[in-house]
């Protein structure tokens, strides 16, 4: 068992709220997985820069003169630390040159995810808890999925909580098991993705990231992954203007939507949504097996 | 009337007050306000109470029913009325996968749509639904009758026993050992005054069809030992 949260907004006037807004949703579902939580908000535009969000179990020797080191190292940089969590912000055509060199200057360091706008939370510990180190209230953004987890198929540690994120501005939280995961974990890796854990549910980020990498929209990603993932899912993907969701055929994890002409919310429970604005007006309903939702903020416009 | 506002009085004393009803009691209609996907509202009545909930709720609202008669004027989570004796529950709106299921009786209505796996391993409750309903329903039921007025999902009554399936829509599939049947006199008898108590406007019980268990898979077939 698992929570999934998830908030897609449509009124520009509700974006300095989402952090608030995805925060209690988060924390209404700790009962349904109390052992790590994570977020990912997307911030919006980024105008040229792009950000890394990095962890580590030894966060004041790791970011203590990191913004130095990358800035002597050619890649200026602005580093700012949030507990165990540091985002990097730097220019979009420096982000594959400042991942290099972080593998050289901070080898333990961990990247929880790097892209335009995304910037991913998540650590062992109550929801409430991890909401609160990492200030996430304060957060203002278009859009962010977050994660409960009760662990069942890996390890109960910062790298196996969701979201797992495995290209630029992607991630995934995922509420089920997978079967099928060692086995399409080999075929990713000979296509030449990386992994940092042996969790079912990176395999299923890292699968929508190589089938986006081929020229899938996400949409198109999700319906094949209704073909070549085994198991029990309901996923809630983010991309950097677009949310999707989608449940396997037998449908038995939970899942409730909710729309208004102001947002679109996911929640594991109807509990989880009833502090949105407007909710007693929300159209909702329970998200179809094997049937994939997604929402665009550029096909949109 | 005792009201139970459930955005700050504890749902345990709810339902220690159902629970706790003699026989003969004359406060016997309870309002739930505030039910915010509560889950486990109004859960093992067992004397003949009246209980509003005025929202939506999580899992198990009125399981194990015993007499009550439970509203929901809202949308009801999974497993709504979950073994329900008897009584009547009502959902004003949809319901989420396994209503009614392990019913042994009375009468469940939902008025909106009703999931997945409705009324699975029904054992004599009657269920109907305004709307449709999802895949695997009335998987191993029983005994007891579901109606539906709209449509029903993939594999309907998979496994059936002897719990009778109406459906006045589309059938996407039917499960293994489900087959249509003919709808006698005595079934349109029990449609009619089913439709009736459970308040269905404009459905005639000609409209709909008859399913049930062809009843292959009941005993042990020497043909199929090699599948086993």
């Amino acid at each position: 068992m698992c929570g999934i949260v998830g908030l897609f907004l449509k009124d520009p006037s509700l974006e300095p709220e989402l952090g608030a807004l995805l925060s209690d949703m988060l924390i209404t579902m700790t009962d349904r997985g109390p052992d790590s939580a994570g977020i990912a908000i997307y911030g919006g535009a980024s105008n040229g820069k792009a950000k890394i969000t990095v962890q580590s179990a030894r966060p004041e020797a790791d970011f203590d003169g990191l913004e130095a080191a990358l800035t002597q190292a050619g890649l200026p940089v602005s580093l700012t630390v949030k507990s165990t969590h540091a985002v990097i912000a730097c220019a979009a055509d420096a982000l594959g040159a400042v991942r290099e060199a972080l593998t050289k200057l901070r080898p333990d360091v961990r990247v929880m995810g790097s892209g335009e706008s995304v910037e991913i939370y998540k650590e062992t510990g109550l929801p409430k808890d991890v909401v609160s180190r990492f200030d996430v209230r304060s957060m203002s953004g278009t859009h962010g999925i977050g994660h409960t987890r009760m662990a069942t198929e890996s390890a109960v540690t910062t790298l196996g909580a969701h979201p797992f994120s495995t290209g630029a501005d992607q991630c995934l939280v995922h509420n089920g098991s997978l079967s099928n995961h060692n086995n399409l974990r080999r075929e990713l890796v000979r296509e030449g993705m990386r992994f940092e854990t042996q969790n079912d549910s990176e395999v299923a980020a890292a699968y929508l990231t190589a089938e986006m990498a081929k020229g899938k929209d996400l949409g198109e990603a999700l319906t094949g992954a209704l073909d070549d993932l085994d198991g029990f899912f309901t996923f809630v993907v983010g991309t950097r203007s677009g949310f999707g969701v989608v449940r396997d055929p037998i449908a038995c994890k939970p899942a409730v939507m909710a729309e208004t002409d102001r947002y679109v919310a996911f929640g594991s429970e109807y509990r989880a949504l009833v502090n949105l604005p407007g909710i007693e007006e929300a159209r909702v309903w329970e998200p179809e097996p094997a049937t994939v939702y997604f929402w665009d903020h550029e096909k949109a416009a | 009337m005792p009201v139970f506002d459930l955005s700050n009085t504890p749902l345990r004393a709810l339902n220690g007050a159902l629970h706790g009803l003699s026989t003969g009691a004359n406060d016997t209609e309870f309002e739930v306000v505030n039910p915010r996907g509560h889950h486990a509202v109004a859960v093992g009545i067992d004397s003949p109470v009246t209980v509003d909930v005025r929202g939506s709720v999580g899992y198990y609202c009125a399981g194990m029913n015993d007499g009550g008669t439970v509203t929901v004027h809202g949308s009801a989570g999974p497993g709504v009325a979950e073994n329900m004796m008897s009584g009547t529950v009502v959902i004003e709106g949809d319901a989420s996968q396994y209503a009614g299921a392990t019913g042994r009786g009375g009468l469940l209505v939902i008025k909106g749509n009703a999931a997945s796996r409705c009324g699975i391993s029904m054992k004599g409750i009657d269920i109907v639904v305004h709307g449709s309903i999802g895949h695997m329903s009335a998987f191993m039921g029983q005994s007891g009758h579901l109606v539906v007025c709209g449509d029903a999902g993939d594999a309907l009554g998979d496994s059936l026993y002897e719990a009778k399936l109406f459906v006045r829509g589309s059938v996407k599939s039917l499960g293994a050992d489900c087959i249509e049947k003919e709808m006698r006199p005595e079934h349109l008898e029990k449609l009619a005054a089913l439709l009736e108590k459970a308040g269905v406007p404009h459905a005639r019980p000609e409209e709909f069809k008859r399913y049930g268990s062809a009843r292959k898979l009941y005993n042990f077939n020497i043909d199929n030992a090699d599948a086993y």
